[in-house]
């Protein structure tokens, strides 16, 4: 077999090629769970259909480290560093950007169920046409004068978070060849330790794309999977205003070991 | 109560304008007498530079303290709130100017916790800057002695001539850097060697 082509910008392979692949992979994955192996609840880092990723993934296992004091513990975010109207992304410039007004909003918990209060969310996306506010990116898609696409909050009392945002579009990269990324909004969430960190991304519901996407298939489990997806809601909606997305993130476990009081609100 | 957790994603090429801030470089100002520059590059498995990747630290103070200050965002100059994140320039060089920490407790050698982030990593990945010291402290160190000791110089950072800390990063390769994974937070590498 030729070897791979480990430039990221070659858009050497055909969508059809890139399909085969993922769906090699997953077909193989799907095998040795239903044999009783291990469910893959994340993304894979090492994942060939995602040309990017095949020289940035370590290619030895990680090492296991109990996690010692720094560890347990996160950096504190407040309202020093973040303005409540930073949560609208809608605000920050003279006109009303284009697009569709959405309200997205869910709750951040941990995996042992815990509301994750008063930490720091952070957003960012594309435009209405499928475009970020950033130099590198020179896809041919207008900019919208009005419309920055980053946004941050920190959680409520109950791990709740809403931002008020337009829904990005899906926009070409250079993967392979006629290659396009699934609509989707990036975040950036911290925990109550420093390994719950994580940055991942929103995705819409109903997305024609997701098939064809290597970086939302390096998922390769669908139950998986369907946990970046929103789910539209209807109650989010307001009249003559936006729609409405819902949208709860789990973080890991705590490792700390939880004082009584602290459990208790 | 066990819940999944919300599988991570790749930070992509384009967080440029939206994680780095101004000051999320410098946990002190320059002038601080115990000031330090800690620094280094991105490497990728053809040992080429990663022009876009960002790193996060998170640290003691210099006497072992763990903040819980805000101001990690907005930076007044006079709190150390231990978190620093700086974004790699074109030829995937960092720098941070920070304090070395010091060591929580009997027995672990002083380290800053590393996250790093990237196009084309799916998911972040810790790792430990050690600061160097003398060979006994290290060893006793309960993390470096459980890594294979061929492996281990990728977690201690370097005394520069000028007195920095120099760091790398290496994806893959010879001297790939040992990454980190820590109970319930579950990774997927792939397929590994």
């Amino acid at each position: 077999m030729a070897e791979k082509n480990t430039n990221p910008d070659a858009a050497a392979l055909s969508q059809a090629e890139i399909d085969a692949e993922i769906a090699a992979i997953h077909g193989e994955y799907r095998a040795q769970r239903d044999a009783g192996g291990q469910v893959e609840t994340n993304a894979r880092l090492n994942f060939p259909p995602y040309r990017s990723s095949l020289l940035r993934h370590p290619t030895k296992s990680l090492h296991h480290a109990d996690p010692e004091d720094i560890e347990l513990y996160s950096p504190a975010f407040g309202h020093r560093d973040v303005s409540p109207l930073e949560a609208d992304l809608t605000i920050q410039h003279n006109g009303e950007p284009i697009g569709e007004r959405i309200i997205v909003t869910g709750r951040v918990i941990d995996g042992d169920g815990r509301a994750v209060a008063g930490q720091l969310v952070e957003m960012w996306q594309a435009n209405a046409a499928g475009r970020y506010m950033h130099k590198r990116d020179q896809h041919p898609a207008p900019l919208d004068p009005n419309f920055t696409g980053v946004g941050r909050t920190l959680t409520g009392p109950n791990g709740e978070y809403s931002f008020t945002t337009i829904k990005p579009a899906p926009y070409p990269w250079k993967n392979h060849n006629n290659a396009w990324r699934s609509a989707h909004i990036h975040f950036s969430l911290f925990g109550t330790d420093f390994t719950q960190r994580i940055v991942t991304q929103m995705y819409f519901p109903g997305d024609p794309i997701f098939a064809l996407d290597p970086i939302y298939q390096s998922i390769t489990d669908q139950a998986a999977r369907d946990r970046l997806v929103a789910t539209y809601d209807h109650s989010v909606s307001q009249h003559e205003w936006n729609t409405g997305y819902r949208w709860d993130i789990v973080l890991s476990g705590s490792n700390r070991t939880w004082a009584e009081q602290e459990e208790e609100h | 109560m066990r819940l999944t957790p919300t599988p991570a994603q790749t930070v992509g090429p384009f967080f440029g304008y939206a994680l780095p801030y101004a000051g999320g470089e410098a946990l002190v100002d320059r002038s601080h007498p115990g000031a330090v520059r800690l620094h280094g590059t991105v490497y990728d498995g053809d040992g080429v530079p990663v022009p876009d990747a960002l790193l996060e630290i998170w640290q003691p103070d210099e006497h072992g303290g763990i903040s819980q200050q805000p101001g990690s965002l907005h930076r007044d100059g006079y709190t150390f709130t231990g978190w620093g994140r700086a974004a790699v320039d074109g030829v995937g060089h960092y720098s941070f100017t920070t304090v070395e920490p010091g060591s929580t407790g009997d027995g672990v050698a002083p380290y800053f916790l590393v996250t790093v982030f990237a196009r084309g990593l799916m998911d972040r990945l810790f790792t430990r800057a050690y600061l160097p010291a003398d060979p006994s402290t290290l060893e006793q160190d309960r993390l470096l002695s459980s890594v294979p000791a061929d492996r281990r110089q990728t977690l201690i950072a370097t005394r520069e001539p000028d007195g920095s800390l120099g760091f790398d990063i290496h994806f893959q390769g010879a001297q790939e850097t040992v990454f980190l994974t820590y109970p319930n937070t579950p990774q997927f590498t792939g397929p590994v060697e």
